[in-house]
């Protein structure tokens, strides 16, 4: 392990370039508040020798002053930086680390595990590529660690590695470490993860960090930095989807130059590929895509550049430059799921505006369709959308957007909702299937869905795994599942305990029974909906 | 199949959408020039962000007349080239209160000279927004900015109300008198920062490069004596050594390290074995273990 160059590139300083050759990695960690989160982060930056002697020394003096390891070097002091966290000990708002190894760039979002900022883990993870789930090895799964799971998982982050952390603290106990991680296993089986990949580590001790631990001679598997080195993780496939282009600006220079600058979110394009605008469905060819490092001769998904066209089409910022052969539905109603994020409650029907890609309008709250609070996982009948809760609704746009769906593509199916009077950014949404969910519901009966999170799948697993799990005395519920007309009772689950179970297994029956009648109801059906 | 993008191409990528999404969504942004290597960089992305436009906004500089004489001409010469449109603000009150680093001490000046002096320049000509070349690893409260910084019409930061900022999707509403603070090179890391120049060519102060320089050695630190200004205290000389400047401020603040890298390479190959940060030579961040915090919600960029 070693995160500057070696000692003979060094010494041969032509080879320097080289280094951007690195592949960059994002990755989020997520932890309750004494899981040693920090502390972990800490210790990677550490162990890959991105600590300078003056850091250093601030961190000794630090440790001394808010240390909590006895005067020893507290690596959670490297990444708690605002002067209230120190005071308080609890890392508030999300951070952004920054560590380079030799095959490796790495951007961590060090995500708060307090319950009360919900939303900015899931501001994390919205750009994770993957997550770290921490566990504290005497304390095996919390309802937080469920909480982070299903945040990560909701906000589409496929690959997972289940540190469990504090390994010292249980004699580096085998058995132990497979207990956890097969509950971990269980728990998460319909968050729709990719990869689950549990390593016992001490981010204390910096065992299983850099390199294996002598500690742990029955673990198999790699030591955790050289494991994110080598990861594939991510949406790799970006570049295979079909071309989309979201317009930021207009390029005007003088009267003989039109362009469109903005980022190619999916697929490529080349001069001479056809081309539609959306949502006006006018069509045309791209001339040149000019950079000021001269014309290129293909532009792939992540890209920012500034496309011409053949023709004097209208196109203006907001719109989506899309291939004609596969184009996205244009709809002005959707289907999606929110995280609420604001302090103030929804206001039902109330107007907010909406920002998704490059375009702004307005948007109301058609439904609410059914509500998760993962804070505490308490049912809220007939209550509005509150800080930090989940619910699955039907938004209105006061014109029409093109749409994908947010599985498919994080930028083109994710938008934030804003309070028009304070300007709050009050929601993060992401489009879901629309009227196809039964379809869904049906083919993941059969094992038949590949990716994803199936959420009547993952409602019910929530009634059978975790209630149990969690023990008779902890109260969970599940959220009400609201749907219809808004005279039909709005359908609440919730639940105490494991005797309620069977109940809730009747109730998610009714929904899917209800859920399969109506689905000629709504009028949009988004693109790829029901895959 | 394409190879897939470098974490280079990723940043260059991400703020070129950053400045296009200000362009796009706010009514007078301004570019706040500081004529350092990161204000370099961002000055290249802005350039390739809006070609074949010119960047739709001026470059301001607050000039707290303590700069090195190199980093004036550089700017001067570099607007010049570019053919760019540049506002310079000095706060004439802190000028005429007599203000200066070595009476005044670091502090004092930094916050009549810097501080108040962007704030009356935004005031004077009314922007809303102003990008800034900030990096979040440079300093720990620095690693919790937002790209889009929510400033009061009193120009402060509040650490706790700072709105979320999912996927690449920046909240621009604001009201009147709120102004934001753009970061497009938030995710850049000070060696991304050299790899980039390296490899785009990008020209920046020679400061940074190693040359004999008149210093002298003051509290620890090699102070340049870039001109009469500086008056010797007693036992003091000025020495002719080889130095070179990580950082670039105001030369009275801004300390040196000795060193013979004069070509880009070197100082990469330097940094890439350097032991310490970058911000070690500046002197105004060690005035306590918060202080840039505490300076931020001031109103210091």
């Amino acid at each position: 392990m070693n995160a500057h160059v070696t000692e003979a590139e060094a010494l041969a300083p032509e080879t320097a370039p080289a280094a951007q050759e690195k592949v960059l990695l994002r990755f989020i960690t997520c932890g309750s508040v004494d899981d040693g989160k920090s502390t972990l982060i800490g210790r990677m930056l550490y162990d890959s020798q991105m600590i300078a002697e003056d850091q250093l020394a601030a961190l000794d003096r630090d440790s001394k002053k808010f240390g909590t390891q006895g005067g020893a070097l507290d690596f959670a002091l490297l990444v708690d930086g605002l002067a209230a966290e120190r005071e308080q000990g609890i890392t508030i708002d999300v951070a952004y680390r920054y560590f380079k190894t030799d095959k490796r760039a790495f951007i961590v979002a060090d995500t708060p595990g307090h319950e009360q900022y919900t939303r900015n883990m899931a501001t994390g993870a919205s750009t994770a590529d993957l997550a770290i789930i921490l566990i504290d090895a005497r304390k095996g799964i919390l309802p937080q660690t469920r909480r982070h799971s299903f945040i990560v998982s909701m906000i589409g982050v496929r690959d997972v590695a289940l540190a469990i952390n504090k390994m010292d603290l249980v004699d580096y106990s085998e058995d132990r470490f497979n207990e956890i991680v097969a509950a971990y296993r269980d728990m998460a089986k319909n968050l729709g993860f990719r990869s689950i990949t549990p390593l016992p580590i001490s981010a204390l001790n910096g065992d299983n960090i850099a390199s294996l631990s002598e500690r742990t001679p029955w673990f198999q598997g790699e030591p955790l930095l050289p494991w994110l080195e080598s990861v594939e993780a991510g949406a790799g496939d970006l570049a295979e989807a079909p071309f989309r282009f979201p317009v930021q600006w207009v390029n005007r220079p003088n009267l003989d130059f039109r362009g469109f600058s903005g980022w190619v979110a999916s697929g490529s394009v080349k001069p001479g590929d056809a081309i539609v605008a959306l949502p006006s469905g006018r069509a045309s060819t791209v001339a040149r895509i000019v950079t000021q490092d001269g014309d290129l001769p293909v532009a792939v998904a992540g890209q920012s550049v500034t496309l011409t066209l053949a023709d004097e089409i209208d196109v203006s910022r907001g719109d989506i430059l899309s291939s004609v052969e596969k184009q996205p539905e244009v709809a002005s109603t959707v289907e999606a799921r929110l995280l609420w994020t604001a302090e103030t409650d929804m206001h039902p029907g109330a107007s907010y505006i909406v920002k998704l890609g490059a375009r702004t309008a307005n948007a109301s709250i058609d439904k609410v369709r059914a509500l998760i609070d993962i804070h505490t996982f308490e049912p809220a009948p007939g209550k509005p959308l509150a800080l930090n809760e989940i619910a699955e609704a039907k938004l209105r746009f006061d014109r029409p957007f093109p749409i994908s769906l947010y599985r498919d593509n994080r930028d083109l199916g994710g938008f934030i909702l804003i309070d028009r009077i304070t300007n709050e950014t009050v929601a993060f949404g992401m489009i879901a299937p629309g009227r196809a969910a039964p379809e869904t519901l049906a083919r993941d009966e059969s094992g038949a869905q590949e990716s994803g999170v199936d959420w009547g799948r993952l409602v019910q697993n929530l009634g059978e795994k975790l209630l149990p799990a969690l023990g008779g005395g902890v109260l969970i519920g599940l959220g009400a599942k609201l749907f219809g007309a808004p005279t039909s009772t709005a359908v609440a689950l919730g639940l105490a305990d494991a005797a309620f179970r069977p109940l809730v297994r009747g109730w998610y029956g009714d929904f899917r029974a209800a859920l399969a009648k109506r689905k000629s109801d709504d009028e949009i059906t988004p693109d790829g909906a029901g895959i | 199949m394409n190879a897939p993008l470098t974490h280079l191409q990723k940043l260059e990528a991400e703020s070129i959408h950053i400045f296009r999404e200000v362009a796009a969504e706010c009514e007078k942004p301004v570019f706040l020039y500081s004529i350092g290597k990161d204000s370099a960089v961002l000055l290249h992305l802005a350039m390739k962000a809006f070609y074949p436009s010119k960047p739709p906004f001026p470059l301001l500089h607050v000039d707290t007349t303590w700069k090195f004489r190199e980093m004036i001409e550089f700017r001067d010469k570099r607007v010049k080239e570019l053919g760019l449109e540049l506002l310079v603000h000095i706060n004439e009150e802190g000028v005429k209160a007599g203000v200066n680093p070595f009476d005044s001490g670091s502090r004092l000046h930094t916050d009549v000279m810097k501080t108040q002096g962007l704030k009356q320049a935004l005031d004077k000509y009314k922007f809303d927004a102003a990008f800034g070349g900030a990096r979040r690893d440079e300093e720990k409260s620095r690693a919790k900015e937002r790209v889009f910084s929510l400033r009061s019409p009193e120009h402060r930061w509040d650490p706790k109300n700072q709105r979320p900022e999912p996927w690449r999707l920046y909240n621009t509403r604001k009201r009147p008198g709120e102004s934001f603070r753009v970061f497009p090179l938030s995710n850049w890391t000070e060696s991304d920062i050299w790899d980039y120049i390296a490899k785009e060519d990008i020209p920046v102060v020679p400061l940074y490069f190693a040359k004999k320089r008149p210093v002298v050695r003051r509290d620890g630190a090699l102070i340049m004596r870039d001109d009469e200004r500086m008056k010797l205290r007693p036992g003091e000389q000025v020495e002719e050594l080889s130095v070179r400047f990580r950082t670039l401020g105001c030369y009275p603040l801004t300390g040196a390290v000795e060193s013979t890298a004069s070509t880009l390479p070197e100082i990469i190959a330097e940094m890439r074995a350097s032991k310490t940060s970058e911000r070690e030579g500046r002197i105004i961040d060690h005035d306590g273990s918060a202080s840039m915090e505490q300076k931020k919600q001031e109103g210091y960029f």
